[in-house]
């Protein structure tokens, strides 16, 4: 998102520069990617939760929007794995549910920021002048506005729920992926093989179609690998705020905003949906530091 | 000079927040005066609030209009208040401004010393539990932290208040202290990566194997040279990341029953409040070109590699 914290990332100071010579041949990037400790950790996370939310319509207990109001706030037991919530759902169901709403929602609402921020940011990066300029003006201005100012304000002139979500993010969200393409495609620029190519009788397309764009489009899905978090990490924002996925939809943050009320007894209401998000957020980290290392030449 | 390039630079920006928060207002779809007023609004009190924005005009004549209000440095009077949107954001800054220097603070006093741990200690046991923080603490919503800390330190432990800010200064310092952790973990894990990577930088720089050659002790050469030459570093990223600690308060501030910016653009946006939610908006954007103004030309002054580029 546009202004989210900006550092360099673990595996990659400058991931841009990691991109000097980046051939893709898959062998060896695939023997690497066996031997790679923080990419088999995020994948295995990011798997079991995946798999979880895929398989959630046969391993839930209860139907997760089911009440039961004769068995409110109950303690976890072998009935409730989890316990029941304040309308006497099963925790347990909900919980797999939401995450199969916050996960969808993550890495579908991506989908479009990176396909334009790509786009953009590939063709301002390769032409300079005043697409260029233009477009560094604009990432500027995007970039200060508070993330979750934006992201909020947004949704809430849109409308909430699901809708709001998707066109807020595609407003906002290419600029980063934009900012991080642009840079990648100036260095690649700088490695003098595209010119060697122009000089070569290479039209534009065909540098950027086949020379380029391949390049850019790994760094930005190893980008975007971070940019889910917080993508989720906004969805579950909204939805704690009662602007997200809308009840009786599960969702974490919901979920966390529900429990909060009786926190001083049943902790884990609150706290369990939190820890699903940490741990989405533990193996999207792994697998994005894992694929930087990966990608990066020797 | 790099003073007025950097101020000529602002300026598209400012312009471009107020664009952007105008344009907010367009996005609401259909007619916004009846869109926000919706029942509670009589015909007169929707003609009238389409006159006031100028809804019947072109969109430059709304613009114009937006600007000349924006001059007097309102946003226009709020819908549910009655009152101009800058009283209501005046009354409220102040929390708002504690909370984020406080959380500001907190974020140095963490980053700091673990960074610079993890920088000697490269690779080491200490070096791998440190690197580990950011990998758990980018997927922590703030919102869930501050309320596993107030679970822990309010709740249990009953060290601190569960939320509210109180009457007088000792008490507003102390209600203050969870709310800015909680913030500043938001931004923690981005500094320590970054923070580290700085350090390790610095670390490897000539003039730090001059210092040890000439047999000044290891702490010396630490706190005088190294943690000299961090400081620009932590500085430019502190400037980076303010946006995003920003954003953080303005759920912290709910969590916590703080009566900030974030709690008034809250409520507002349950009560339909626009003028409300498009003046916060605009005052924190504007903060943010502040602060990395001022930041920018604190680190051009401290370092004149920059101030000369």
């Amino acid at each position: 998102m546009s202004t989210r914290p900006v550092g360099s990332t673990e595996g990659g100071g400058d991931q841009a520069v990691a991109l000097e010579g980046l051939v893709v041949r898959s062998h060896p990037m695939l023997r690497k990617a066996a031997h790679n400790r923080s990419l088999i950790a995020g994948a295995t996370i990011l798997g079991i939760l995946i798999t979880l939310a895929v398989l959630a319509p046969w391993i839930d207990r209860y139907p997760p929007l089911e009440q039961n109001l004769t068995e409110i706030l109950q303690t976890p037991s072998w009935a409730h794995w989890l316990g029941t919530d304040q309308l006497g759902r099963d925790v347990w169901s909900r919980l797999l549910w939401a995450g199969r709403f916050d996960l969808a929602t993550g890495f579908i609402v991506v989908l479009i920021p990176i396909t334009i921020g790509t786009i953009i940011g590939t063709l301002a990066g390769y032409y300079k002048g005043w697409p260029d300029t233009v477009l560094s003006r604009i990432i500027d201005i995007v970039m200060a506005f508070p993330y979750y100012v934006l992201i909020i304000t947004l949704v809430f002139a849109v409308g909430k729920g699901i809708r709001g979500i998707f066109i807020a993010f595609a407003l906002t969200d290419w600029v980063t992926y934009a900012r991080t393409v642009r840079s990648s495609t100036l260095v690649i620029g700088r490695l003098g093989w595209s010119a060697a190519a122009k000089g070569g009788g290479l039209s534009d397309v065909r540098i950027l179609g086949r020379h380029i764009l391949p390049n850019t489009i790994t760094q930005a899905i190893v980008y975007a690998t971070s940019d889910i978090v917080y993508v989720i990490l906004a969805v579950v924002t909204l939805g704690y705020l009662g602007l997200g996925i809308q009840a009786p939809q599960p969702d974490w943050g919901s979920m966390i905003f529900d429990g909060q009320a009786f926190m001083t007894t049943k902790w884990w209401l609150s706290t369990i949906p939190g820890l699903c998000v940490v741990l989405t957020g533990i193996g999207l980290s792994l697998l994005g530091d894992g694929l930087a290392d990966v990608l990066r030449p020797e | 000079m790099y003073v007025i390039r950097r101020l000529v630079q602002a300026i598209p920006v400012v312009l471009g927040i107020t664009i952007i928060t105008f344009f907010l207002l367009r996005l609401i779809p259909g007619d916004p005066a009846m869109t926000l007023l919706g029942n509670r609004g009589t015909p007169e009190q929707i003609a009238l609030l389409r006159a006031r924005w100028g809804l019947n005009e072109p969109i430059w004549i709304q613009f114009w209009l937006f600007l000349k209000q924006l001059a007097h440095g309102d946003t226009g009077a709020s819908l549910f208040y009655q009152v101009p949107t800058r009283t209501l954001i005046a009354s409220r800054i102040g929390v708002t401004m504690s909370l984020v220097a406080f959380a500001t603070v907190f974020s140095i006093l963490i980053t700091v010393p673990l960074a610079t741990i993890a920088a000697i200690r490269k690779d080491r046991a200490a070096d791998q539990v440190i690197r580990a923080v950011p990998l758990v603490g980018l997927g922590m919503p703030s919102f869930w932290v501050g309320l596993v800390l107030i679970l822990v330190f309010a709740v249990n432990l009953g060290w601190f208040p569960v939320g509210g800010w109180g009457d007088t200064i000792p008490e507003h310092i102390y209600g203050l202290i969870l709310p800015a952790l909680t913030s500043a973990l938001a931004i923690v894990p981005l500094l320590i990566r970054s923070l580290r990577v700085g350090m390790l930088e610095v670390l490897q720089a000539d003039y730090i194997a001059t210092a040890r050659s000439k047999g000044l002790r290891e702490l010396r050469v630490l706190l005088v040279h190294v943690a000299r030459n961090a400081i620009i570093p932590t500085l430019t990223l502190l400037g980076i990341n303010i946006a995003f600690l920003i954003g953080a308060t303005v759920v912290v501030e709910r969590v916590f029953q703080l009566n900030g910016l974030g709690s008034l653009m809250l409520s507002a946006i349950s009560n339909r409040d626009f003028p409300v939610v498009q003046g916060v908006t605009f005052v924190f954007a504007l903060s943010v070109v502040i602060i990395n103004l001022v930041t920018d030309l604190t680190a051009a002054r401290l370092d004149p590699r920059i101030r000369l580029s």
